[in-house]
């Protein structure tokens, strides 16, 4: 199968500032390529060089085999972006936005304006359509500009932050969106600060910092990175903490941590500690509200590899 | 999503080979469709359209009925002298909000769009110049018909006003040019039309457009006298109502060849720069 994009030892500077120090970037033909990272780690300047909005000073690119800096004019045909803030002009309606881009991509005026009103009923816009685009809550807004970047059916889009600064609800609606698109055969450039919005809908991640790629991988093998599986427990009485503390060190041959109050929790080698456990829990008479396998989370994974915590939330998180 | 895939083939031809051969086309087409874009916001928003139809009309009711009297001593002697260059400071201060215009744009990220779709990159100004010239001939008409209406009267004949219509929309085309500059310059759309009405201020109000040149005190007659402005004036008022045109005229189109040649290629550049 071939790359749908790719790009090799992207390098990119403003003044003294590296924002790219030899980033490679790929996907596959109807896959999600997520590029995780923090602010300022380069990914808005990585998206701006595939979408021909700026020029590398080192490395080559490609979109469909076309060059982004020499056939530039052909990648444009191929692309859609829609940019971290919503870029739809306010002083014009939904349809007018729409239409305009259509006409932009050489359409017929009816052919834009059907094209318009298909991706208006499809992104659940209809009723909004003769409205000023200054008038959209931001939901809204992010959908019509969404709706923008496929007017031209697109064969690859990035998605620059879509879901940043969304309702939980909204960011729902968003997801579904970028899975119907990779079914119709689109490849999907996925931004992210969001290491759930990344294992929700990418088939790779590649995770950025500094202006390097640092890890690469499915979403489980990044997990696999921070080591194997972690058992979590939590004993329905508080007070049982310091006999499922030692239980579970014996087990595992592991101090046992506290990652949150009243739950244990212990890398494990194998699914078979799952059953000693629960065997010698049942032996000692402790009654547990929460038993648990998992693999560890991106978030995990993002920490043991940047050093950093992705989110805000989730330091506030560790350090209760 | 299938109903509307033929539409699509059909519509979007992936054709690299005539592209060069195509381009200039498609700058004149993609330019006309921005232009279209410019001219449904000037439609659509109140302040643009109020800038260009209702601010002309506040002017001259102003200056002919509010002052008009205490300047000349006869509120018509005032309008015929008064209108011919009210048209030049109206068509002025419209032209700097292309700058504004351009910066909102950029600023808004709809600038990006525009960049990642296969259009000219100078299509966007290009449609914001034509779109432009609307703006300017609208107000040109609004302020004429509403100086007809209270008794203004083309002393000269048709086409020589016509020509000081066109000698005005050159001039103000050239300061486009400066806007966009500007415009590409600053962060904020806020800063592009205070900077441009600092630059507006001294040009269209430290000129005969209000008061004949010999009242005003030496140093700023010196001032008065190179500005270009004055001559637009001159020429306009020449052109419209009578009196000498050959100097004034020949000025102007200096200037404005002038201020083009050193403005356009700056503005190209930071537009290049900035987009």
């Amino acid at each position: 199968m071939s790359y749908a994009f790719e790009a090799e030892g992207l390098v990119k500077r403003f003044g003294t500032t590296t924002a790219l120090a030899g980033v490679d970037l790929a996907a596959r033909e109807g896959t999600v390529l997520g590029v995780l990272g923090p602010n300022g780690a380069g990914k808005t300047t990585a998206v701006r060089i595939l979408a021909t909005l700026l020029r590398a000073d080192e490395g080559r690119a490609t979109v469909s085999g076309l060059d982004v800096v020499t056939q530039a004019a052909a990648v444009r045909r191929q692309i859609g972006l829609t940019g971290q803030y919503a870029s739809v002009d306010e002083d014009l309606t939904g349809l007018e936005n729409l239409v305009m881009i259509g006409r932009l991509l050489d359409l017929s005026k009816r052919d834009a304006r059907a094209r318009a009103l298909h991706l208006l009923g499809q992104f659940d816009l209809t009723d909004a359509r003769e409205r000023l685009a200054k008038t959209y809550s931001g939901g809204m807004r992010r959908r019509l500009d969404l709706a923008a970047s496929l007017v031209g059916r697109p064969a690859v889009i990035y998605l620059d932050e879509p879901t940043t600064g969304l309702d939980p609800g909204k960011r729902e609606d968003v997801w579904q969106l970028v899975r119907r698109l990779v079914e119709d055969g689109t490849t999907v450039l996925l931004t992210t600060q969001y290491l759930e919005e990344a294992d929700a809908l990418a088939d790779e991640i590649s995770v950025i910092d500094h202006g390097k790629v640092i890890a690469h991988g499915t979403p489980a093998q990044l997990k696999q990175i921070v080591g194997g599986q972690t058992l979590e427990v939590r004993p329905a009485d508080p007070a049982d903490l310091a006999v499922v503390g030692q239980l579970l060190t014996q087990v595992a041959q592991r101090p046992a941590e506290s990652p949150g109050r009243g739950v244990l929790s212990v890398p494990v080698d194998s699914d078979a500690a799952l059953t000693t456990v629960v065997g010698r829990l049942a032996e000692a008479g402790i009654a547990v509200t929460e038993l648990s396998l998992r693999l560890p989370s991106l978030d995990e994974a993002f920490f043991a590899l940047t050093g950093t915590r992705a989110t805000d939330e989730t330091t506030q998180e560790s350090a209760a | 999503m299938t109903s509307t895939l033929t539409v699509d083939t059909a519509g979007v031809p992936a054709a690299p080979t005539s592209e060069t051969e195509a381009r200039p086309f498609a700058l004149i087409r993609h330019s006309l469709i921005l232009a279209g874009r410019s001219i449904l916001k000037i439609k659509r928003s109140p302040e643009q359209l109020i800038d260009v139809t209702l601010q002309p009309i506040i002017f001259t009711v102003l200056f002919v009925y509010l002052f008009g009297g205490a300047i000349s001593g006869s509120q018509h002697g005032y309008l015929q002298f008064v209108l011919p260059a009210l048209m030049v400071q109206t068509v002025l201060f419209a032209s700097l909000s292309i700058g504004v215009n351009l910066n909102t744009d950029i600023q808004k990220g709809v600038f990006d769009r525009f960049r990642s779709l296969p259009i000219p990159r100078s299509a966007p100004l290009v449609g914001a110049v034509l779109g432009d010239i609307v703006r300017f001939l609208t107000s040109i008409v609004v302020l004429l018909a509403f100086g007809y209406a209270i008794g203004f009267r083309i002393g000269t004949d048709p086409f020589r006003a016509l020509l000081a219509c066109l000698l005005v929309l050159a001039f103000a085309l050239s300061l486009s040019w400066v806007a966009v500059l500007i415009g590409m310059l600053v962060k904020e759309p806020g800063t592009v039309q205070g900077v441009g009405f600092l630059l507006m201020f001294p040009l269209t109000f430290g000129s005969s457009t209000f008061v004949p040149v010999d009242t005003l005190p030496g140093w700023l007659q010196a001032w008065v006298k190179v500005n270009p402005v004055t001559h637009l004036v001159e020429a306009s008022r020449g052109l419209m109502v009578g009196g000498d045109i050959a100097w004034p005229v020949t000025q102007s189109l200096l200037w404005t060849i002038g201020i083009t040649v050193v403005f356009a290629p700056l503005a190209v550049r930071a537009y290049r720069r900035r987009t």
